[in-house]
């Protein structure tokens, strides 16, 4: 496989509200024209505030929502969900991690089903195979044979965020979209799911696109980085580019406001205090 | 003498399987104009704790320490009315989500007039020119039309700002944040952690700031207690925290920060275990 395995050209979502009782119809500009291109087991982290577009951004890319205008391409192969439809394969190369572990399992269904039930809908594999298949990504990720028919309230925040990575690794994708995977859960569990990531990219050759607003977590996971801000990407480079030298100014604000937590810092904070 | 003194707080809830011991032994104090950060996982009980002091604990909690006193007075034997005039005006706390913790049936002007009529009796006319005082003190632009406004109708940030006057509008002695900036981006995090600080300088409030998050520890406690599983791990100020941990947790905690990350992998909680547990340093 040469070339990116993914790829957006001008990349614009319109949201289109009704008119209705108490106010006229307009329209929200979500996502204004991004591009951005992808290779083969790299990440590209999108980072901005809530409201951006992030999400939204998303969402397209993981083949939820069309774009209003704009090419995505997914393995060299340009896809339009607005026309056509989605083919079963076409499913089977992108998947989506969602943010709460919490919300994004269905609690009435037992986690062999939740892994199960990817293959079900896509393939015709056969029920034990899809037992065995579950069993096996249970380990890659950390889990066990026992948790297999547990529900998802018996699991801790970052044991439901190692099954929900589990159920999006079912159908072997070859790009998978990480939304705020780790900004639910706590500092230790946090590295703990982030080693995984790490883990299963070496392992797979996963391609990530990991958004986030957490510019430390950003920092330490992605090779490409794009700053959105209002719908529009204001920031786009190398890790090492942008964290180094920021071109834009809401780039530099988000710098800012970053605490930190280094010695020289709490110095200089605790100085400024006593000088006060 | 501390504003604020704790020795060996225990809570214990009633569950179905047994008592369940979510703070073991805690024991903590703070002097005015102080800012004492509390850090520490879910489950903690890092906001037990706190609310215990508040008195803001579902019954099926129970609560016992050695001592627990605020500005010289008992906590422990003091009357359900005492504690209602105590709370919310001698000592005030904020929550995470400041969307859910304001009523979204009233409007922001009512639920911060409401304090004021409780606790010091104003009359409608002081009250409302309180509150827009209140609201212009923590950065709301304009604070009169601002008053007739629905929690929905404002931002994450601005509500928690509303929050804050809340707590402010009686000048209490003690602030509680209770992860304060969880919920919103780290502009605005920026911000109100700002506001946070600037208010306490000038108030000369003590602010005791519960956090999980290493960096609001950094940027703005002045002596911090690690907590994990209930118990006290370490007590120490800002500055030899971060320079020279004590506690295997604490150095575990740090460690896990990805800014802090040399090589591939971050180190996890448990590469940190001894024995499945860890040597409390400041037990």
């Amino acid at each position: 496989m040469t070339g990116p395995i993914l790829e957006g050209k001008n990349i614009v979502r319109d949201y289109h509200i009704r008119g209705g009782m108490f106010g006229a119809a307009r329209t929200i500009h979500a996502v204004k024209g991004v591009s951005f291109k992808v290779d083969k087991g790299r990440t590209l982290a999108i980072v901005g505030e809530s409201g951006c577009g992030k999400s939204t951004l998303a969402r397209i890319i993981t083949l939820i929502d069309a774009a209003t205008a704009g090419e995505l391409f997914i393995e060299g192969r340009k896809v339009d969900i607005s026309k056509g439809g989605l083919t079963p394969e076409m499913r089977r190369k992108v998947q989506i991690v969602f943010q709460n572990p919490y919300g994004s399992l269905n609690p009435r269904q037992k986690i062999g089903d939740v892994l199960g039930e990817p293959l079900l809908i896509n393939t015709t594999r056969t029920a034990e195979d899809r037992r065995e298949l579950a069993m096996a990504m249970l380990k890659k990720v950390g889990l066990g044979h026992e948790h297999y028919n547990r529900y998802p309230h018996m699991f801790s925040g970052g044991q439901r965020q190692r099954i929900a990575i589990a159920r999006a690794l079912m159908l072997n994708p070859s790009l998978l979209v990480l939304d705020e995977p780790v900004s639910a859960l706590d500092l230790s569990v946090q590295a703990q799911v982030l080693n995984l990531l790490a883990d299963l990219q070496d392992e797979f050759g996963l391609t990530y696109v990991f958004i986030s607003h957490d510019l430390s977590v950003v920092r330490y996971i992605a090779d490409d980085v794009m700053v959105m801000y209002f719908g529009e990407a204001v920031e786009y480079g190398s890790r090492d580019a942008v964290f180094s030298d920021p071109q834009h100014s809401y780039t530099r604000t988000l710098f800012a406001a970053t605490p930190r937590a280094d010695v020289d810092s709490i110095r200089a904070r605790l100085a400024r205090k006593n000088a006060a | 003498m501390p504003l604020l003194e704790i020795q060996n707080l225990i809570v214990e809830f009633q569950t179905a399987s047994g008592p369940f011991r979510a703070v073991d032994g805690v024991s903590l104090s703070i002097d005015q104009r102080e800012v004492l950060a509390i850090v520490g996982e879910s489950g903690s009980g890092k906001s037990v704790s706190m609310l215990a002091v508040m008195g803001l604990l579902p019954w099926s909690a129970k609560v016992s320490a050695d001592r627990m006193t605020f500005a010289g007075r008992n906590l422990l034997s003091l009357s359900v009315a005492d504690r209602r005039r105590m709370v919310g005006k001698d000592m005030a706390m904020i929550f995470q989500e400041p969307m859910a913790s304001l009523n979204p049936c009233f409007t922001v002007g009512f639920q911060i007039e409401e304090v004021l009529k409780v606790h010091l009796g104003l009359d409608r006319k002081a009250r409302r020119a309180r509150a827009i005082e209140l609201l212009k003190l923590v950065g709301i632009p304009q604070p009169e039309d601002r008053l007739g406004h629905f929690p929905h109708q404002m931002s994450g940030g601005q509500c928690q700002r509303v929050m804050i006057a809340i707590a402010l509008a009686c000048n209490p002695k003690l602030l509680i944040a209770d992860e304060p900036t969880t919920a919103l981006d780290v502009t605005i995090q920026k911000q109100i952690l700002d506001l946070l600080m600037r208010l306490q300088a000038e108030h000369g409030m003590a602010l005791i700031m519960i956090t999980h998050n290493m960096g609001v520890v950094a940027e703005t406690a002045d002596r911090v207690i690690v907590q994990y599983k209930g118990r006290k791990m370490e007590e120490a100020d800002v500055l030899s925290l971060f320079e020279n941990p004590k506690s295997d947790y604490t150095r575990a905690l740090l460690s896990a920060l990805p800014e802090n990350a040399t090589g591939d992998r971050l180190p996890t909680i448990s590469d940190f275990m001894t024995d499945g547990g860890f040597r409390g340093a400041a037990q």
